[in-house]
């Protein structure tokens, strides 16, 4: 049993079944659109919040709250649900593959067996769409791969119960109402609007633009302060947080800078198209944070210092409150 | 970036399985997707976590070798696992497995037990008392 079920190629995965699920009930959302109107984009350094021994640095907000947030402002709304068993998780997934509805879920990368090995981790909020089956095989549409794949039933279910930050739980989700008249416009407005405010004035350092000044000044002190191989080790979980499969590149930055031309255009507002291109420099000099930090933690940095690279994200840190601070002010 | 800027530094980390998406920009500013192959300070430092995951690996595997640790450490390191996960995963405390991580601890589990780990890393009861 096959449901008709388009699958594009993503960037990021939660991004990526925002707009494939929606476009299967008939709203058109690009995935840049599925992250602006969600508020994906943001900025949090927790170095008290420790995964795998490394402090915690995102560049988006919490796993799942861009679906949410996108169906608040869309009106779109989903049925979510969780199990106690693996037995009454797949009957689920099965009755609404009978139904004819696609499944959005939760899964742990580390036991999709079709991911290349090298990002198998134990990263338990990956998205995928699971759209038909055949036999022991479920269809799967996995966003930030270019073609649909199967997988058995036997590691869906190891991938839906995986323990750890979260626990799965067979976390699945679908759409039961999506508004055929959604007020796109009235959606973009109030995402970008969250994304400038968290970014632009969250006073407390851990979070938005501030943040990532915060983080500068750690940088400055991880030789210091943890010796040298350590220090590699820190830097290099900034590096893979920030161009990890499914951000699109430079922590989602450039992905936003897409989201702001679309906004522009549908606004017909030609100063979000020059925020579009101001917010690409920016992930630009993201881009060339990452090239250095690759560098050092090579051994390559020919006299490049720990003080360089968080001059460089200092600076990162000013134009981003700048830039995110004169959306917050625009009027719309 | 620029669309003829989007990085195609292939060291097979994708296997050839795929390409992934990046957002760039073409030649009149305007946004669109292009396909990369990877990129190299993306390859470092994810070739650097794995290579700390290795190194956790052999130095089990030396500790297993002078009657420190069990087998069961190697499976643990082996899947990316510490005591607090691989607990979770066995709904045991922590202190029990760590009990099992130590020889003795390991060659009185049951057999329940030891096909619940071997479920745990999905292999059998043989492979798990084995290091390779």
């Amino acid at each position: 049993m096959k449901i008709d079920f388009e699958h594009r190629q993503s960037a990021h995965c939660e991004t990526g079944v925002i707009s494939n699920l929606m476009r299967h009930h008939g709203l058109d959302i690009s995935e840049p659109l599925a992250l602006g109107i969600g508020s994906g984009l943001f900025f949090s350094h927790m170095p008290f919040i420790k995964v795998n021994g490394l402090p915690v640095t995102t560049y988006r907000i919490m796993p799942g709250d861009i679906f949410k947030k996108f169906s608040k402002r869309t009106g779109v709304e989903m049925k979510r649900q969780k199990f106690s068993s693996p037995e009454k998780a797949m009957d689920a997934l099965d009755a609404c593959l009978e139904q004819g509805l696609p499944v959005g879920m939760l899964t742990s990368v580390f036991y999709l067996p079709y991911l290349p090995r090298a990002f198998r981790f134990h990263f338990n909020a990956h998205n995928i769409v699971v759209y038909g089956k055949e036999g022991n095989d479920y269809l799967v549409s996995d966003p930030i791969l270019e073609e649909p794949v199967k997988i058995d039933r036997r590691m869906l279910i190891r991938a839906r119960f995986a323990k750890g930050m979260p626990n799965t739980n067979g976390r699945m989700y679908y759409p039961t109402h999506v508004p055929q008249d959604v007020d796109i416009n009235a959606a973009i407005i109030k995402g970008l609007k969250y994304t400038a405010k968290d970014m632009g004035t969250i006073p407390i350092p851990f979070f938005g633009g501030k943040a990532i000044g915060f983080l500068a000044g750690r940088v400055a002190n991880y030789e210091k302060k943890y010796g040298e191989d350590e220090a590699k080790k820190y830097l290099g979980n900034i590096v893979r947080m920030q161009e990890e499969i499914g951000t699109g590149g430079a922590g989602f930055r450039f992905m936003f800078g897409a989201f702001l031309q679309e906004a522009s255009g549908r606004l017909g507002n030609p100063m979000l198209h020059k925020k579009s291109l101001e917010i690409t420099k920016i992930g630009d000099l993201w881009r060339n944070f990452a090239y250095d930090c690759g560098r050092m933690v090579k051994g390559r940095a020919n006299g490049m210092t720990y003080q360089d690279l968080a001059d460089q994200l200092s600076d990162i840190g000013r134009r981003e409150i700048i830039f995110f601070q004169s959306i917050h002010k625009m009027k719309f | 970036m620029k669309k003829n800027e989007v990085p195609q530094d292939d060291e097979n980390l994708f296997e050839g399985k795929f390409k992934v998406v990046k957002y760039a920009l073409d030649d009149d500013g305007n946004y669109g997707t292009v396909g990369s192959s990877g990129w190299e300070p993306e390859n470092t430092v994810l070739n650097q976590a794995w290579d700390e995951i290795n190194k956790k690996v052999e130095a089990t595997l030396k500790k297993i070798q002078s009657g420190e640790l069990s087998p069961l450490a190697y499976h643990m390191e082996k899947n990316i696992m510490d005591v607090g996960m691989l607990s979770q995963y066995m709904d045991i405390s922590k202190r029990n497995v760590s009990k099992h991580l130590e020889p003795n601890g390991f060659n009185s589990l049951d057999e329940k037990t030891l096909i619940k780990y071997a479920e745990v890393f999905d292999i059998s009861v043989e492979e798990l008392k084995k290091i390779e």
